[in-house]
């Protein structure tokens, strides 16, 4: 059913992964990612490797579900490796009519892929252990120093997560409409581009004064609720480092020490 | 001349982990001219189950028969059928789009292919037929009231004359006139162009002052089919799926419990007070 | 004795736009509006669609304010910024439409919302949130998702929303509209035992007639002003006007009205069914003397 949609596709067990607060892993992914980028030869990708197999195996999520990302980026990468391959100069190996690869095209293409397909993973197992929820709360309190230059980081936190709950409600309710105006003979599946426009109409109007509505009955709710911003809120779950996530610090950090070294400098 | 639904089965989700049965082994059999009452609590399949006699659904299993012919077949034309059976789907108000009412109960007619002419002419009677008056014709839809709004909605199916009208719930959220104005004008669309009408509602007095027959559902399986007085004798297994029978009913049971001799099998108002009355000898 | 609501000559007026937003003309919604409601009532205000009952709801909160008139809840002005927030906790509401009033994507944070907004600290919250949600029968779906529950269940889980906030009195704005009959049972159930066991003022607005005879007061709105008050009793002795105000009765007064229409004495304003097998039996009995 439409309903069971969830953005971020979270994969409900329980592991050290999971448990840690979402701060520690919105950094380690990023850090990853830095790291990705750092390494500039194979024992630093080894290393990530090894990381990556490490965080996965603690997960305790099934590989099937981490890899199934990658099916969504497969043009890309494809894209991507064409492109490194024909188009990096350097010393020739192989030239077919205007084609040719070189060495270091090759060493390139090898390299972005490696990368993307890493960086990708490792977004995933993220977005797979942490729930929406704690997504945005780990957000809200990481970027809190930029509240200093006047962005609303509550605001934008409090936003996605309203957008989180109603996108199911809204998913179910553009099925329901879709429906009633098929009852009335509507057709949104044949015809040319123009003609399939146009049938959209009756479905995106009512589904849009039915945001509104809703926006508006929710924004009095919230305020008969006290609501009034970010500002002497406290917080029924507040995010408070335990010693495991100091300790998955330490280990992060420790990480991109080891690649700075063994992949760069090495 | 009917709707048939044979050994209907509908799985939700099938091949997930979240597959289940929305419908049962359904069984039916809708002759025309009759004014049935569909019952059940959320969750019951009776959703579900309307959205299969105009095609919006396939059953998993089984075959839903109009006039004769299998709907499922890949070579029936759908949108006829839903010309015929005419659904009109719980709050219908929010499927306005149109910038005036005349206009929106034109879109069915028109997706029919039918020339203009006759497409205005028939949005015409269809507004007519719910009792709107023509100096609203021209005015937005989202101007009008809960009620109003619901009207054109209503005329928005009528428009596509159909020989069978579905309503799901024709009344949620209207006050108490509202929700006699528009059960008077379902009651209407029957008697006066006989008009097939299948009613979902949750509100067993309503269903008993209208229908010629009750379908309960319950957990996807009809649990039972028949007249409103013979449904309502069952009022204790109604009870058991989280349904009741109408407030009068179990005044006269409990009439009855106190030695006034009283038949039970009374379902509307109207009879129930014939029935007190001749107890007291004043009828 | 201090009055937990009173609104003196309440109007509130509305300026209607066309398309162009010019000024087309004002209405009207609350016309001089006077009514007081103690601590500890059970009020019910009824009306038909566009009566003005939802719009004078609104003031009870705060979230509209007088055109004219003043509203005054637990004694503080609405009016008065500095009580704005006070107010809002004291006077709870619960919204019709279930699902455009749950903002948490777990039951338990839903509940949560509004202690967090007032900064009560953390281990409070735990604490409301447990016995609000134990209160109206929520408990085991805490850590649901507030779309896997049924319009009864949601609105539960509102009303525990309200009770986290420690109110004095809860505005129900058309809860059960929405909701089927059992989950209407639920709803009324629940707030008629917030007002017995937590002796919380209730002021329950609707159009379903059956959920207004437990109330100790009933006011009946019609074109903004307030057309008649009285107990459910004393409302419902008048079946007929109450037809002209677009309402009707329960089902149980409507026959027990047409029984005396056809020359039964029975007394008006027969509520249950309990009373109207009571009082044929009297009536037959008497005839047997």
């Amino acid at each position: 059913m439409l309903r069971d949609i969830t953005l971020g596709q979270y994969y409900r067990t329980e592991s050290v992964i999971h448990s840690l607060d979402p701060r520690v892993k919105l950094v380690a992914t990023f850090v990853f990612i830095v790291s990705l980028f750092v390494a500039n030869n194979f024992v630093g990708y080894v290393i990530a490797a090894l990381f990556l197999a490490m965080c996965i195996y603690l997960s305790k999520v099934p590989p099937k579900f981490i890899f199934r990302g990658m099916k969504t980026i497969f043009f890309l990468l494809m894209i991507t490796m064409v492109f490194n391959l024909f188009l990096t100069p350097g010393k020739e190996l192989i030239s077919i009519w205007k084609l040719t690869i070189t060495y270091e095209g090759l060493k390139m293409a090898i390299m972005m892929a490696i990368r993307l397909m890493f960086l990708i993973t490792g977004s995933s197992l993220m977005t797979l252990t942490t729930t929406p929820n704690n997504l945005t709360d780990g957000l809200e309190k990481l970027l809190r120093p930029l509240r200093l230059f006047k962005v609303p980081v509550h605001e934008i936190s409090m936003m996605m997560s309203i957008a989180l709950r109603f996108i199911p409600i809204l998913m179910e309710e553009t099925d329901k409409i879709m429906k009633a105006q098929m009852a009335r003979g509507a057709d949104f599946e044949s015809g040319s581009i123009i003609k399939r426009a146009k049938s959209l109409v009756p479905l995106l109007v009512p589904l849009f004064i039915s945001a509104f509505r809703r926006a508006n009955d929710l924004a009095m709710a919230m305020e008969a609720r006290c609501y009034k911003g970010g500002d002497g809120r406290t917080k029924m779950k507040p995010l408070i480092y335990q010693n495991r996530d100091r300790l998955a610090y330490l280990v992060i950090w420790a990480y991109l020490g080891i690649v700075i070294v063994l992949g760069r400098i090495l | 001349m009917s709707i048939i639904l044979d050994h209907v089965n509908y799985i939700y989700d099938e091949d997930t982990a979240m597959a289940h049965a929305a419908l049962i082994d359904v069984c039916l059999n809708i002759p025309d001219g009759q004014f049935v009452g569909l019952i059940g609590h959320t969750g019951s399949g009776k959703s579900t189950l309307i959205q299969h006699m105009n095609g919006l659904e396939k059953p998993t299993s089984g075959c839903v028969f109009y006039n004769g012919q299998d709907i499922n077949d890949p070579d029936y034309d759908k949108k006829s059928l839903r010309a015929k059976v005419g659904l009109v789907f719980q709050y219908p108000e929010h499927q306005l789009f149109e910038t005036d009412c005349f206009k929106d109960v034109c879109f069915g007619p028109k997706n029919l292919g039918l020339p203009q002419k006759e497409v205005e002419l028939r949005a015409y009677e269809a507004l007519k037929q719910v009792g709107f008056d023509d100096e609203y014709f021209y005015q937005s839809p989202f101007d009008l009231s809960g009620g109003q709004k619901r009207r054109v909605a209503i005329a928005g199916v009528l428009a596509m004359k159909p020989e069978v009208l579905i309503l799901d719930e024709p009344t949620a959220g209207l006050d108490p006139k509202g929700r006699e104005d528009i059960l008077g004008l379902i009651k209407k669309l029957h008697d006066e162009m006989g008009i097939t009408i299948i009613l979902v509602s949750h509100s067993m007095d309503d269903v008993a002052n209208y229908v010629d027959r009750i379908i309960v559902m319950n957990k996807g399986r009809v649990a039972f089919d028949d007249v409103p007085t013979e449904v309502f004798k069952h009022y204790k297994e109604l009870e058991e799926i989280g349904l009741a029978a109408p407030q009068v009913t179990y005044v006269m049971q409990e009439l009855r419990e106190a030695g006034f001799p009283v038949d039970t099998n009374v379902t509307t108002l109207d009879a129930a007070k014939i029935e007190i009355l001749k107890a007291f000898g004043k009828c | 004795m201090k009055k937990m609501i009173k609104t003196d000559n309440l109007v509130f007026e509305y300026i209607r736009r066309d398309e162009e937003g010019n000024v087309e003309g004002i209405t009207r919604a609350i016309d001089k509006v006077n009514l007081d409601v103690k601590p500890g009532e059970f009020i019910a205000i009824l009306g038909h669609n566009g009566s003005g009952k939802s719009t004078l709801a609104k003031h009870f909160n705060a979230l509209l304010y007088p055109t004219e008139g003043e509203v005054f809840v637990d004694g503080m002005n609405i009016e008065d910024d500095q009580h704005l927030w006070d107010i809002r906790q004291e006077a709870g509401m619960v919204f019709q439409n279930p699902d455009n009033q749950i903002i948490g994507q777990v039951v338990e944070e839903d509940v949560g919302f509004g202690p967090e907004n007032m900064g009560v600290p953390t281990d409070e919250i735990w604490e409301r949130v447990d016995e609000s949600l134990k209160t109206v029968g929520m408990l085991q779906f805490r850590k649901s998702s507030p779309n896997h529950l049924s319009g009864g269940q949601k609105q539960r889980v509102s009303i525990a929303g309200v009770i986290a906030m420690h109110p004095k009195c809860i505005i129900f704005d058309e809860p059960t509209a929405m909701l089927d009959p059992n989950g209407r049972k639920d709803v009324i159930r629940a707030a008629r035992a917030l007002n017995q066991v937590e002796n919380i003022t209730i002021i329950l607005i609707t159009h379903y007639m059956e959920e207004v005879i437990y109330a100790d007061r009933v006011f009946v709105m019609d074109k903004g002003h307030v057309e008649m008050t009285g107990t459910p009793r004393e409302i419902f002795s008048q079946v007929d006007k109450l037809k002209d105000l677009r309402l009707g009765v329960p089902q149980v007064t409507l026959l027990a009205h047409e029984l005396r229409k056809a020359g039964l004495p029975l007394p008006e304003g027969v509520l249950t069914r309990e009373e109207l097998v009571e009082e044929l039996k009297k009536i037959k009995n008497k005839e047997n003397n």
